[in-house]
């Protein structure tokens, strides 16, 4: 039998917690301070705008799309270099009074224009206009928000009310930390980040959920014992199960951000993110939870620490 | 556990794999087999950020649509009033609903009269009296708005269908979505731009004469505009192909013909090589209209205008019965094919803008599909090498269900005609994901029993019971934020979030019941002395 956690092995996860919930504390703080800062970057998916991603025959400066791009009298333009190559561009417009149609075909015409029309190549055009924006922006918003508090309840209705606090706790902990993560590395938001970040939600739920079992299951079987050994030693339990399960779904995601290509890039990382802090926190955010509340409103019969 | 249980629980799973399998079939296979039958056209489709295409979201300008509609209420107003010999009627649109009458006071009764019997959607708001002129606000009601809003839309989409069909886009989506939007969808189509710029023109056709061939005068101000009339810009082509804005000429602002007498419109050779004239056709009434018109100002210029562009401008040499006109310019074989098409099927009843553009080209799309396929494989491989390596017996075990896993849900997406997207993808590499940790979940309970030092029999049925309830929590948590993913989800979400929820059922499905079924099959035939896990 091929161990990953020797059998046996009981680290006392529980003495760390002070320690861990400043750094976790910390590392919300520095995220706050981040996203505060810098601001999410609005893909034009929640923005509203335009969006060419082109590819030249050869290689091109980022330079040389600008100048071709500054007859076309559209303000703002941003391009950025995408992937390894040096051909690979996306130019986005921001929203404006005109057509959106009419934009693309702009950057596109000057594009050819100016490269040769058999030089360009043109692999997306995205163009969203402010109320679709808006309507996609305050989906996405609801779609999240009703997905945690469903599970909240769930878990409030199957466990005790404690481990829902817990969990809710955790999956907070988890996006924020993911998108300060997004904001720091400059990942532009859209809406396959968000299916990520749900996914996130989801995995750090699982977590959550796997734990907080085995802690009930080890209550009932120990009625007396104190809870700060019952989630040391669950915890322990599943530590091996928490890191093979992690360790497989890093190894599929790690796949999909090294071979997936541009245009899943953020996704991926979004879940590489929140799957590595979604693992801590089950073990440190939801757990430490159930136990602060232990200890301001001890469980009758049962032993304190 | 009875082996009548084991054999009827085999029996159900083996025919899901072959149902799942006959439903791949046509997924797989290229062309699909005729014997496949009513399955033969349940097939997984993919999404256009996949195979590559146009996905358009138009808005149709509803409220262009009620000011034109007053316009020409307030036109045969006017008419109407004429006719019925009131003097000097003055009636014109003074708000996106309302237009104003006046007459003479005498004439008060008239106009009443006219507006009871044949305008009723128009009510009044307001009634004065100015210089011996009664003055009166007409507003059309809340009713006709809403009628003209839908129909306006309905129109749309109908014209829309025809020019897509006369394009020749293969299995194209068109459909109305919420209030004043049309969705279009376009797979694999190659040149994005023309479509869209077929797609969304208003196409409005109208004759009008010219009062004067250089407009360039009235538009700096050399020469007072004439009442009635207005500058119109011709059409001139750049090097590059790119149109821009040409010649200008005064018209006289009156119109004297429609597009809505065309019966057909075709392409055909013109004089000089190489060039292409568009000859349309009308019907009875409009060829009468245009024989009129033509008898009645030979040796004036008759300016042909799409869209407010001028297109061609010719003089008319004399009177023209049969109703057949043409139209000539510099066109590519593509635009005067695409003007053709934009004629016969009609002008759009009111402008559409675009809302929403995503567009995916071909390469990218197959880019798109092998990295995602690659990725795939190449994270799915590692986790089943993985699996085996750390459970041995046990693993292979898991990667089966892993597989059928796959099997199922693709099946099964097949079935209900689902479109795979990237997001969709995505849903299936986590719903791998919670497979895993479900096999992983029973895997290690059942090592922890056999720790404790219970039979192979005992470990491997109280390893499948403790796992159970922790897998079923995971699961339904998930599954019920997919199907709330599902609910506001938009696109792309929907799709993450289908393949999200058939893929967590499949996998309790796999993990729980599939594997169970070998463990019980080997304890009843008592062969199951050890677990190699």
């Amino acid at each position: 039998m091929i161990e990953l956690i020797p059998h046996g092995t009981t680290v006392d996860f529980i003495k760390y917690r002070n320690a861990t919930a400043a750094a976790s504390g910390l590392l919300v703080l520095i995220g706050i301070a981040i996203v505060g800062l810098r601001g999410p970057n609005l893909g034009i998916d929640f923005a509203g705008g335009s969006m060419v991603h082109v590819r030249f025959a050869s290689d091109t400066t980022t330079k040389d799309v600008r100048g071709a791009l500054a007859g076309t009298e559209l303000a703002q333009v941003n391009i950025q270099e995408l992937g390894g190559g040096d051909n690979e561009f996306l130019v986005r417009v921001p929203l404006s009074e005109e057509d959106r149609g009419a934009v693309t075909k702009r950057v596109t015409e000057a594009l050819s224009e100016r490269f040769g029309a058999d030089q360009v190549e043109i692999l997306r055009v995205e163009s969203v206009g402010p109320r679709v924006g808006e309507t996609l922006r305050e989906r996405a918003v609801l779609a999240v928000f009703f997905a945690t508090l469903m599970m909240g309840v769930y878990i409030w209705a199957r466990f005790e009310w404690r481990f829902g606090v817990g969990a809710a706790a955790a999956l907070v902990h988890d996006v924020f930390l993911t998108v300060a993560a997004l904001v720091m590395f400059n990942y532009e938001f859209d809406l396959s980040i968000v299916a990520a970040l749900l996914s996130v939600v989801g995995f750090s739920v699982n977590d959550t959920v796997v734990i907080s079992d085995r802690i009930r299951e080890n209550m009932r079987k120990d009625k007396r014992a104190a809870l700060r050994g019952i989630v040391n030693r669950s915890v322990n339990e599943t530590l091996s199960r928490t890191l093979l399960t992690t360790g497989t779904s890093l190894l599929v995601i790690f796949a999909l951000y090294t071979l997936g290509g541009n245009v899943i890039h953020g996704f991926a990382f979004t879940l590489l993110a929140g799957f590595i802090v979604g693992t801590y926190s089950s073990i440190y955010i939801a757990s430490s939870i159930v136990l602060y509340f232990e200890e301001k409103y001890p469980s009758a019969g049962r032993k304190v620490a | 556990m009875s082996d009548r249980s084991i054999f009827y629980r085999g029996l159900m799973v083996l025919g899901l794999i072959l149902v799942s399998i006959l439903y791949l079939l046509p997924s797989l296979l290229d062309p699909v087999p005729g014997w496949l039958g009513f399955v033969a056209d349940k097939k997984v489709s993919l999404g256009l950020d996949l195979q590559g295409g146009t996905h358009l979201i138009l808005s149709v300008d509803v409220d262009e649509a009620v000011r034109t509609y007053v316009e020409v209420n307030a036109e045969q107003l006017r008419r109407d009033l004429r006719e019925e010999d009131v003097r000097s009627p003055r009636v014109r649109r003074t708000g996106d609903t309302v237009a104003t009458v006046s007459v003479p006071e005498k004439f008060a009764d008239d106009l009443q009269t006219i507006l009871d019997e044949r305008f009723q959607y128009f009510e009044t708001i307001s009634v004065k009296t100015e210089d011996g002129r009664v003055v009166r606000e007409v507003s059309l009601n809340a009713d006709e708005i809403a009628r003209i809003h839908q129909s306006a839309v309905e129109q749309s989409l109908e014209t829309i269908r025809n020019r897509i069909d006369q394009l020749g886009v293969s299995e194209p989506v068109i459909q109305r979505q919420g209030q004043t939007d049309i969705l279009v969808q376009l797979p694999g189509i190659q040149d994005p731009e023309r479509a869209k710029t077929l797609i969304g023109r208003t196409a409005v056709l109208e004759f009008k004469l010219v009062r004067d061939p250089v407009g360039g005068p009235y538009v700096n101000g050399d020469k007072p505009l004439p009442a009635g009339t207005e500058v119109l810009y011709g059409l001139v082509k750049g090097n590059s192909g790119k149109r821009s804005r040409g010649k200008s000429l005064l018209v006289e602002s009156r119109i004297l013909m429609t597009g809505d007498v065309i019966t057909d419109a075709r392409v055909r050779p013109g004089e000089l090589p190489n060039s292409r004239i568009v000859s349309i056709d009308m019907n009875s009434r409009g060829a009468r209209l245009f024989e009129e018109i033509t008898s009645s100002s030979v040796n004036r210029q008759l300016a042909i205008i799409l869209d407010d562009t001028v297109y061609s401008a010719p003089r008319i040499q004399e009177r023209i019965p049969g109703g057949r006109a043409i139209i000539t310019g510099s066109f590519t074989a593509d635009e005067a094919r695409d003007l053709a098409i934009v004629l016969r099927t009609g002008a759009l009843p009111a402008p559409v803008h675009i809302a929403e553009e995503r567009t995916v080209g071909p390469t990218l799309g197959a880019d798109s599909i092998r990295q995602g396929v690659r990725s795939f494989i190449v994270g799915g491989a590692l986790v089943l090498v993985f699996m085996i390596f750390y459970y041995k017996v046990a693993g292979v075990l898991a990667d089966i269900a892993l597989i059928l896993n796959v099997v199922f849900l693709v099946a099964m997406l097949a079935g209900l005609g689902a479109t795979l997207t990237l997001p969709g993808i995505a849903g299936i590499v986590l719903t791998l994901g919670m497979a895993v940790d479900a096999n992983v979940l029973i895997n290690e309970r059942i090592r922890e029993e056999l720790r404790l030092g219970k039979t192979a029999r005992a470990a491997v049925e109280s390893g499948y019971e403790r796992a159970l309830p922790a897998i079923l929590d995971s699961n339904i948590t998930s599954f019920l934020s997919g199907i709330i993913l599902f609910q506001f989800g938009s696109g792309p979400i929907k799709g993450f979030a289908i393949t999200l929820c058939i893929g967590l059922a499949s996998s309790v499905f796999t993990a729980v019941v599939l594997t169970r079924l070998v463990y019980d099959y080997r304890i009843s035939r008592g062969t199951l002395e050890t677990v190699s896990i």
